[in-house]
């Protein structure tokens, strides 16, 4: 009855379910954050601009990025993925998101930062209606939990026009 | 001597009895288990509700052996969200960051690129031949929750399978030894 096998199973299956429970405890605990967080985009520069060969608009630009991201990080956050995206309409398209700068934020201490730099990704539109747009720029975030749910959320910024002509 | 015939009797049908017991009690670990799966395809509407991480393509945030829970709703799919798809003439589904977006105007149809966090460029040397972006019907699921280091009890079950049968055995002769 009381054999070793019958007291090994049963303190295997109470120390898993503790663990599972703290695990939940845990990320339950996340949802009483309640963050913050500020940012301000500038585009300084617009590099170039010019129509692909087989028809599509591609525009580089030089962003100069603010953000102060701390009030994410709570004991549960393992990191923060934090990109940028520029979101327009097109008639074709009825959105568009083009990722043109990410990073992976490890700690708290990283989260407050000012970076200037060139689009990382291409910032290509499926077809030839970039001459004049109007998009938006949108800081996303994606909380990556030490386990449990991830968060997401993001701060949109409006207002940015590309230039009437190809340069 | 009667009585000592009916001794064997009954401990003959007990042994019939235990056996029955062990067989059905092992039936019910059995179906429990497919139940649960089949549930919760049933709730998060996923082929394939969790999944085990097996490349460092998406390190730091998802290691190795991490196991991730899908869920696939009829939201549209957004950049930025940890997406599961399924490449054409590839077996392994593969889980990367969605990072760029088109949606149609009239017919909702998305067409998504995805990277891996931890890879230098984006995905497209990863797709079929040609193919430049994901429909709809390549994802399987988005990644919502997150439990690290479980899975790799499959993948050293996958990768040794002595110890996936060493294990099995051992259950098993648990199971018929076991007396109550």
């Amino acid at each position: 009855m009381h054999s070793f096998g019958y007291r090994a199973n049963a303190l295997l299956t109470f120390a898993v379910t503790i663990l599972a429970l703290m695990c939940a405890i845990a990320s339950f605990s996340d949802t009483f954050n309640s963050p913050s967080p500020s940012s301000q985009i500038q585009i300084l520069n617009i590099n170039w601009f010019q129509k692909q060969p087989h028809g599509n608009d591609e525009v580089s630009l030089t962003m100069n990025i603010t953000a102060d991201l701390r009030s994410l990080f709570t004991w549960n956050t393992k990191q923060v993925f934090a990109f940028v995206a520029a979101e327009y309409e097109t008639p074709k398209n009825s959105l568009n998101q083009v990722s043109l700068w990410d990073a992976i934020i490890p700690t708290k201490e990283h989260a407050s930062f000012w970076i200037q730099t060139a689009n990382k990704y291409r910032f290509v539109d499926q077809g030839s209606n970039l001459r004049g747009k109007e998009f938006n720029l949108t800081l996303h975030w994606h909380v990556m939990p030490k386990t449990g749910k991830m968060f997401v959320d993001k701060l949109v910024m409006s207002g940015y026009r590309l230039p009437e002509e190809y340069r | 001597m009667g009585w000592i015939g009916d001794t064997v009797d009954s401990i003959k049908s007990i042994q019939i009895r235990q056996l029955l017991t062990q067989a059905v009690s092992l039936g019910m670990i059995v179906t429990s288990a497919l139940i649960i799966w089949k549930g919760l395809m049933c709730i998060t509407g996923s082929e394939s509700p969790v999944v085990v991480v097996l490349s460092g393509s998406m390190e730091p945030g998802f290691k190795r052996g991490d196991i991730l829970f899908l869920h696939m709703s009829k939201d549209p799919i957004r950049a930025g969200e940890i997406v599961v798809f399924n490449v054409d003439g590839r077996e392994i589904p593969i889980v990367h960051r969605v990072i760029k977006v088109h949606e149609r105007q009239e017919t909702g149809e998305v067409e998504v690129l995805t990277k891996g966090d931890n890879n230098y460029g984006d995905d497209r040397l990863l797709y079929a031949q040609g193919q430049l972006w994901l429909q709809r019907h390549h994802i399987m699921g988005r990644a919502v929750g997150f439990l690290p280091y479980v899975g790799w009890v499959t993948i050293i079950m996958t990768e040794k399978p002595i110890i996936k049968y060493i294990l099995i055995g051992a259950l098993g002769l648990l199971v018929i030894t076991s007396k109550d």
